[in-house]
Parts: C-alpha cells; sequence; structure tokens
C-alpha cells in the first residue's frame, strides 16, 4: 500500500479518524465523597461521542496543527484596519497569575478589588486617550462596542422625548459591522457619499443630516487610512441637525497622543483593544471593545462599569444604563492584557506606537506608489489602500498578488475593501516591523509588479508553497460540510 | 524643529531607530512627521496624554503581582461555592500547553484559509465537538459567550418563525434573558416569561426559551416543553451546561430546534467573568438563518481536503445591514482552549467528570440539608447547583463565611426566599465541602 502524502507531509485527519476505543489523554481523581443515588436512568445518556486519544497524540495533533498558520510571531501581517502588532508575551502572561485567572465573577467585591481597581484604572487611561471619559469595558469584542454605543445613542434620544430619531447616516466606505450594528438597534441606514478624495462629501451629509438623524457613524481615520480634514465640521453638522457622533475607534492606532477624539466633537467610540492595545486576536477571537462616551451620556454605559467610592472599588451600574450586553463584566483577562500594554508603553510610548504607525505606512507607499495605484493621493494615517486596477488591466486581480505574497511568507493585505476602491488592498504595517522588514515587503511587492507581466501564471496559481493551493469556496458552501462523521 | 522629536526614547516593542525614522522621512518627502499629520486640526494636534511613564517588564510585573494579590483566591487559601454561569473545573495541562502556541494566539480570523488551515481544522474539530456533545446535526465556530449565544438563538428563532414574540421559562438565569432583552430591544420583540409547569402556551411565540439545568440547577423537562412549543409552531431553544452533557440525555435526542451554551466549564478559566466562548447548535434545516462564523470543509486545486470559512453570505461583511448578526468574531481561541478539553477528557473522561460533578453536589447538598435551620430547596433533579433555604439572610452568612475564607454561594433571595444558590464541581475536595458544611452549621442563625 502506498502511503500517501497530503498538505506537505502532515497528517491532516481529523480526532475521530485517530479514536481508538479505550485510549485517554487524561485521568479524573477517583469519587472522595459517599456514593450518592443516580437519577432515574431515562435521564440519562450512554455515551459521549468524543474521540478517545493519548495525551501525546493531543499534544503532536495541535501542535502540528498551528505550524500550518501565519501568524504575528511567525510572519509579516500587514493586514489592513487589523493593526497586526506584536502581542507583548509578558501580557498573556500576567493576565494568566492565579490572582487573575482563577476569580470568579460573582464574588463580593471586596474580595476582588485589585481587579476591579484593574478594570477602573483601564477605563481611565482609556477616557484619557480618548478625550471622552465615559467607559464601560463590558463590550465582548468591536461590533459589541459599536452596538453598544447605539443602544446609548438611542437610549439618550428617548430620554429626551425625541425617538423620531430612527437613522443612522454610514459612509459608503464603512465597514459591515456599522450597519450591521445599527440594522440591530433598529436603526435605518442612510448612506453618505465620499468625495474623489475619500473624505465624506461634507454637502450629502448636509443634506441628509435632519431631525431624523440618530447617529453618524464614522471610521476615524477612515477605512481609507485617512484622517478626515473636515472633522470639526462634520461633528457641528451633525450636532446642529441634533444626532450624536459615533467614532468607530477600529483604528485607533493612529491617534495615540496625536489628537483624542472628543476634542473633534465625537460623542461616542469604541475601541478595539485587540488592535490598538495589542491583546491577541487569537485566530478570530476573543476581542474586546470598550466603549467611550461624553461625561452627559455616560449614565446611559452598559454595565459593569468600575468606580472608586469610600469604601473601596466597586462595580455599578449607571442610572440609565441600556443593561447588559452579555453575561459578566466584559473579557477581563483581555482587559488586564490592555492595562499591562499602556502602563508598559505609558505617556511618551503610546505616542511613538502611533507616530511609527503613520511614518511606516507613508514609507510603504511612498516606496510602491510609482507601481501600484493609490486610494487617496495623499498622506495615510497608519495604513495605506492600494489598488491593483493597473495590475488587473494587465491581467491580474488583487486577489491574485494577495495569494502570491503568501508564498514569500508575508500575510496577505486586506482585500477589495473598502468597497470604495477598485481592487483595493489594504496594508497596515504597523509600529512593530522593523525598516527591513517594510524594505523586504516593498521589494516583494515590485518583484510581484514585474511577475505580472513575466509570470503571471506564477499569480494565478498562488500560493504554491503552502499547506493547500486554492481552496474550492463554492463547493463548500454549496454542499456543506460542517463536522465529522463517520461517513465522510 | 521637527516634532518627530516626539518619538524618541527607543522602547522594546518599537524597533525603528531615530536614523531610520529620519530615512523613511526622507523617502516620504517631509522633513517632520507634523507635515502627515496636516488634515488633522492644529489647535488638537499632540494633545498633552496624562499618563505614568512607561515601565520596564520587571516593574510591570511587581505591579500585576500587586493587583493579583488583592484578589481572593484559591491561591490565597479561599474556596469559593459559587456558580450561577461561571464554574471552577481543573484545566488539563494540553489546554495550557496549546495556549502557549503564537502560531494560534497571534493569527488572525482565517480570510486567507491557505495560510489559516491551522485555525480552520481546530475549528472543524470545535463544530464537531459540539455537535457530538449536544447531538445537533450543526455547530457554528462560536459566538462571544454563553448569554449572547441564547439571546442570537432566540432571534434567530423569530427569523425562522416570522414571529416576534419570544417565551422564555421562569427558571432561566436573568443573565440570560437581560442579555436578550439588550439585544432584541429595539427590533419589535416582545419577551414574554413562560412558567416553567405551563401546559400551553400562547400560538404567537417564536420560540420558548429553556435553560436546563436551569438557574436553580434543575434539569427541565425538555422533551416536554419542546414538543409543547412545536405543538404551537415555535421553536425549542435550550441553553445547556456542557459539563452535565456527559450524562444527561442532549437536547439532540429530544427533538430540539436551537442549543447554546456557555463554554467556560470546558477548560477556559474563570477570569472574573472573560472571554469565554458561548456554543451554538442548531438543527441543519435552519442553518442559513444562523449567526456566527461557520467552517466548512472542501478541497484544493489538486484535490487536497482543506477548511474554509463557509456560508459567508449570512454575514455582515457581505449582507451589511440585512446580516443574521452583526457578530464577526468565533472567540476562536478560546474554541481552541475547549476542544483541546474536550479531545483531552475524551469519551471516558467527560463521563466522569459529569459523575464525579454530580456526586459531590449531591453529597454537600444532603450533608447542608442535616443542618438545623438549613434546607435543600430543590426537589428533582440537580446537577451541580442546588437551592439552599438559609436560616438567616445569606448576605449575612456570606460575609461570615469571609471570615473563615470561604466564599459561600449567590445570594438569588430575589429569586427563592433566604436563597442561596450553591455549585460545588470537581475541584471541590470532600475535605473542603465538610470545611463548609461546618462553617454553615456553626454560622447558623447567628448571622
Amino acid at each position: 500500500m502506498t502511503i500517501s502524502i497530503n498538505a506537505g507531509g502532515v497528517d491532516r485527519r481529523l480526532l475521530m479518524d485517530r479514536s481508538v476505543t479505550g485510549r485517554k489523554a487524561f485521568t479524573l481523581p477517583a469519587s472522595d465523597v459517599p456514593t450518592q443515588n443516580l437519577p432515574d436512568s431515562s435521564l440519562l445518556r450512554d455515551d459521549v461521542e468524543l474521540p478517545e486519544v493519548s495525551q501525546l497524540e493531543v499534544i503532536r495533533y495541535f501542535s502540528v496543527l498551528s505550524q500550518l498558520n501565519f501568524s504575528i510571531d511567525t510572519n509579516f501581517y500587514p493586514l489592513g484596519s487589523c493593526t497586526m502588532k506584536y502581542n507583548p508575551k509578558i501580557n498573556d502572561e500576567l493576565s494568566n497569575l492565579p490572582g487573575l485567572a482563577n476569580i470568579h465573577p460573582l464574588q463580593p467585591d471586596v474580595t476582588v478589588q485589585g481587579a476591579i481597581r484593574l478594570l477602573k484604572n483601564l477605563q481611565d487611561d482609556l477616557g484619557e486617550i480618548t478625550g471622552l471619559s465615559g467607559v464601560s469595558l463590558a463590550p465582548l469584542a468591536g461590533a459589541q462596542g459599536e452596538y453598544a454605543g447605539l443602544l446609548i445613542a438611542r437610549a439618550y434620544h428617548d430620554a429626551r422625548s425625541d425617538s423620531a430619531r430612527t437613522v443612522a447616516i454610514v459612509p459608503d466606505s464603512a465597514h459591515g459591522t456599522n450597519p450591521a450594528s445599527a440594522a440591530m438597534a433598529g436603526l435605518e441606514v442612510v448612506t453618505v457619499r465620499s468625495d474623489d478624495q475619500g473624505n465624506v462629501d461634507v454637502e450629502n451629509l448636509r443634506e441628509l443630516a435632519n431631525s431624523n438623524t440618530a447617529v453618524f457613524m464614522l471610521t476615524i481615520p477612515s477605512t481609507l487610512g485617512l484622517f478626515e480634514p473636515n472633522i470639526l465640521e462634520i461633528t457641528k453638522i451633525v450636532h446642529d441637525a441634533g444626532g450624536l457622533v459615533y467614532a468607530d475607534g477600529a483604528n485607533l492606532n493612529a491617534l495615540l497622543g496625536v489628537v483624542k477624539l472628543g476634542d473633534l466633537g465625537v460623542d461616542i467610540c469604541h475601541s478595539n483593544l485587540h488592535k490598538t492595545f495589542s491583546t491577541p486576536h487569537g485566530g478570530g477571537g476573543p476581542g474586546s471593545g470598550p466603549v467611550m462616551v461624553t461625561n452627559e451620556l455616560a449614565k446611559f454605559l452598559p454595565k459593569p462599569v468600575a468606580v472608586k467610592t469610600d469604601v473601596g472599588y466597586v462595580l455599578a451600574t449607571p442610572e440609565m444604563s441600556v443593561g447588559s450586553i452579555n453575561g459578566f463584566h466584559g473579557s477581563f483577562s483581555i482587559a488586564a492584557r490592555a492595562y499591562a500594554y499602556i502602563k508598559a508603553l505609558g505617556q511618551e510610548g503610546l505616542r511613538s506606537v502611533s507616530e511609527n504607525a503613520i511614518i511606516s505606512a507613508n514609507y510603504i507607499q511612498a516606496k510602491l506608489r510609482d507601481k501600484y495605484d493609490l486610494a487617496a493621493d495623499r498622506y495615510c494615517m497608519h495604513e495605506t489602500v492600494l489598488s491593483a486596477a493597473r495590475q488587473k488591466k494587465r491581467g491580474v486581480a488583487g486577489l491574485d498578488i494577495a495569494k502570491r505574497l503568501l508564498d514569500f511568507g508575508i500575510h496577505a493585505p486586506t482585500m477589495y475593501f473598502p468597497m470604495i476602491v477598485d481592487e483595493a488592498l489594504m496594508v497596515e504595517p504597523t509600529e512593530s516591523e522593523s525598516k527591513e522588514t517594510l524594505d523586504h515587503f516593498i521589494a516583494v511587492m515590485r518583484q510581484i509588479d514585474d511577475e505580472v507581466d513575466s509570470a503571471p501564471e506564477l499569480l494565478h496559481d498562488a500560493p504554491h508553497d503552502l499547506p493547500v493551493t486554492r481552496l474550492d469556496e463554492a463547493t463548500a458552501a454549496r454542499k456543506p460540510v460542517l463536522r465529522w462523521s463517520a461517513e465522510v | 524643529m521637527a516634532s518627530s522629536a516626539h518619538t524618541s526614547p527607543n522602547h522594546p516593542y518599537i524597533p525603528s531607530t531615530d536614523s531610520e525614522r529620519a530615512e523613511m522621512l526622507g523617502a516620504i518627502g517631509v522633513d517632520s512627521l507634523d507635515a502627515l499629520l496636516e488634515d488633522i486640526p492644529a489647535q488638537h494636534r499632540h494633545p498633552k496624554l496624562n499618563l505614568a511613564a512607561g515601565l520596564s517588564e520587571q516593574e510591570l510585573s511587581t505591579v500585576f503581582g500587586s493587583i493579583a494579590a488583592e484578589n481572593a483566591s484559591p491561591s490565597s487559601g479561599y474556596i469559593s461555592f459559587l456558580g450561577a454561569g461561571s464554574y471552577s473545573h481543573y484545566i488539563p495541562s494540553t489546554v495550557r500547553s496549546i495556549l502557549q502556541r503564537g502560531e494560534f494566539v497571534t493569527a488572525y480570523t482565517p480570510y486567507q484559509p491557505e495560510a489559516a488551515q491551522g485555525t480552520l481544522q481546530v475549528g472543524f474539530e470545535f463544530q464537531t465537538i459540539v455537535c457530538q456533545l449536544t447531538e445537533m446535526e450543526v455547530a457554528n465556530a462560536g459566538m462571544y459567550d454563553g448569554p449572547t449565544a441564547f439571546a442570537e438563538a432566540c432571534l434567530m428563532a423569530a427569523r425562522v418563525t416570522k414571529r416576534t414574540k419570544i417565551g422564555v421559562l421562569s427558571s432561566t438565569d436573568k443573565r440570560l434573558s437581560d442579555t436578550l432583552l439588550a439585544y432584541s430591544k429595539y427590533q419589535g420583540i416582545e419577551i414574554v416569561e413562560v412558567a416553567a409547569d405551563a401546559t400551553d402556551i400562547p400560538d404567537d411565540l417564536a420560540c420558548i426559551g429553556i435553560q436546563s439545568p436551569n438557574f436553580f440547577g434543575e434539569i427541565e423537562d425538555v422533551q416536554r416543553l419542546t414538543k409543547l412549543a412545536h405543538d404551537n409552531g415555535a421553536l425549542s431553544v435550550v441553553h445547556v451546561n456542557p459539563t452535565a452533557l456527559g450524562m444527561f440525555k442532549a437536547p439532540g435526542e429530544f427533538d430540539v430546534d436551537i442549543v447554546t451554551a456557555e463554554g467556560q466549564p470546558l477548560g477556559v478559566p474563570m477570569a472574573f467573568g472573560g472571554p469565554y466562548v458561548g456554543l451554538f447548535a442548531c438543527k441543519k434545516a435552519h442553518i442559513r438563518q444562523m449567526p456566527g462564523r461557520i467552517i466548512g470543509r472542501t478541497t484544493d486545486t489538486k484535490g487536497r481536503t482543506g477548511y474554509a470559512l463557509t456560508l459567508q453570505t449570512r454575514e455582515q461583511h457581505i449582507r451589511r445591514e440585512r446580516a443574521t448578526s452583526n457578530i464577526c468574531t468565533s472567540t476562536q481561541l478560546i474554541g481552541l482552549m475547549v476542544t483541546v478539553y474536550a479531545a483531552t477528557l475524551g469519551k471516558q473522561g467527560m463521563k466522569d467528570l459529569a459523575s464525579l460533578c454530580y456526586q459531590k453536589a449531591h453529597y454537600a447538598a444532603a450533608e447542608i440539608n442535616k443542618l438545623d435551620g438549613y434546607s435543600v430547596k430543590s426537589s428533582g433533579t440537580f446537577f451541580h447547583e442546588f437551592v439552599v433555604t438559609c436560616p438567616s439572610a445569606p448576605p449575612k452568612i456570606n460575609e461570615a463565611l469571609l471570615k473563615k475564607k470561604i466564599i459561600g454561594g449567590l445570594d438569588i433571595s430575589d429569586r427563592s426566599e433566604s436563597g442561596m444558590l450553591v455549585c460545588v464541581t470537581e475541584t471541590s475536595s470532600k475535605a473542603d465541602i465538610d470545611r463548609f458544611v461546618k462553617a454553615l452549621s456553626e454560622i447558623g442563625v447567628s448571622a
């Protein structure tokens, strides 16, 4: 029998295909209490169908799988809008201290003073950084932070008996979660155009903002990596119409010590701790999306909010809170990591983060602009949006370029987003990467541009040397196989 | 003076040196950072940040050491009998070890499947394990936590049935119904309570939301309630404790439509409430209304097996305001912990664990029930939680317990008179339980 080599010699069999009756990876202690009567057998199940593998097999299986991934620890990962910066190891270590990892969320406040103090300090720091001093760390991800922000906006209007405000104005460049969150908050989404410079079309906004406007949702810097030059006029237009301004803080990595959102007339924002504040992305979560608001709106924040009182730190419910948006107090051990990050960098270090992120992105833009079109011909903030429109005309799509980058061990940029840019490739290098890494990326991108003419098949078929080549995603969706079964 | 002077002290997390920055600014064609910031209103640029100076790693460790020391935990000699949605369980070394793999920890959502087969295959294993535990047909790759999974399941039932009234069983944890309320507030949804012993329900409910074991630890008659729901054109949404599934019949056996759970008990630290992961499974027929990420198996251009995100047309990045949810995470890393945990415990381990929890909880309940003034209220079959009716106010008793380094059960006197919800898992030794029982006895009515 021939031994087949799958995916570079890696054994991809699933756990259930490795299962051998009677094998085990773990032993429970014997019961040390007198035997209790079992409930009626009609309630009990016979067996749980789960794998039976050895302990070594568990470790080897997952270790080998991990090696099939690109990650920040192993690769340059310039995925735009995701801020794939270094995730400091000390933060993981500290958040796992037994005094933080092994505390129950419902312990009396007096027994968790350290934990609540940490939350309070992080709230204060995020308030200081954004200029919006009302902070709740409850949201479990950016999208939940957005949703919490919209609930706050609605509660604010409701409290003023101004409930006819049921429209969220969203730019055409917005991330998909903005309209999805708005819909969850029962708001009708109205789209405002971008102008040819990638800015919000101010005249269009002026036409749209009226007595129905609940909130204007603006990503700052925008998804084009640009700072909105008309921001003060924009916030004034929205406020004059009686609406609130919500800033999507996905791109906050550009703004630390550079500008405070609260100073610009923003009323509500969220921040992704897993982006700007270095907490690991984990292959798709856990995230954490604290929501920050003006003093005036603080009474509407989701619960809980950490507060310092005469008798110590307590978890409190704001006076007119929009309620509980999840089970407990948010992603505590993610908050602990973010707090460690802020403490490690401090005032100067955080400023340096954004300044270096901005310089790195502009450097890449300057070095590639002769080969790739720019979404907007101006200085960018922490990320640059390239367009592969020129390459497309020569027969190669943005997708092909993204896949070809993988062959060089570089993760692809964010593709085809924002949707208003043709063949978009959104590149965010972050402050974590050295000039040598940026130069290498630039050289690879230039070589790929040469390959568009010299060896287009290399791009069409890329990636070549990864665990798999391009996958048939159409069949995956048409005939979904979503779990192991004995038959497949 | 160039304001790039701001960017002075080098930090271990930032590699660029002054000369490299100057070189890059030169290549950009500007002489200072400020030239790149001209779109920002000048009067608001470079605000003062009132934050402390940065700390070295050693200093940071000291700061965190003192924060952690202010908390009462098993490592500072406390024993605890709290549950109610977050549970103390032993976490095997395999889970902690795999969690050290930076390749899992520092990857992003698998948008480039060729570069994320590790994450994707783990997610496929996770979906398999959720299906196996619940005996449901399909599962997604994970939600934020149990309560948000439950809320999204009820909203999904409303989409499937095109009805706007959601029934929630009266024995359900308020954390579930409160989250549902926050999720459904502006969606024209009405939430109504269904009595646990109801024999009929309104004929316009989208679902009955059931928790089993319920908030009080008791196993609900899921079979009967599911039939009641179906007889009235409603779906049955059941929120389970995954540890209990090592022992009790799975919801899939009772024709349940959607199953959710808090994944935390499966190898995830309590960590003061998060991050956790929500488990979410349903009947295959409803899959296109399911929220969240879903991973599917497929093949590459060479015919080799691979995995990719699939059925993405349900999701926000494609469907925007018409998406099934705004969620764009699967809480993948916590899903990894759950997956490694389930693989480690395996078939026998999950069974043994459930049995151990059951034995210990029932032993504790029996011992407490013998005490003067205390009685165990839970009459039916309970899993690892039960209600103790106390001789004096539970907060008073808990205060007295705390002096003995015991964190007592949850005060639920708002839901059950003088009620304390006590939780016992395999991490409580008989000695711990006996110490708790003795303390309760000593405190008695004197509290």
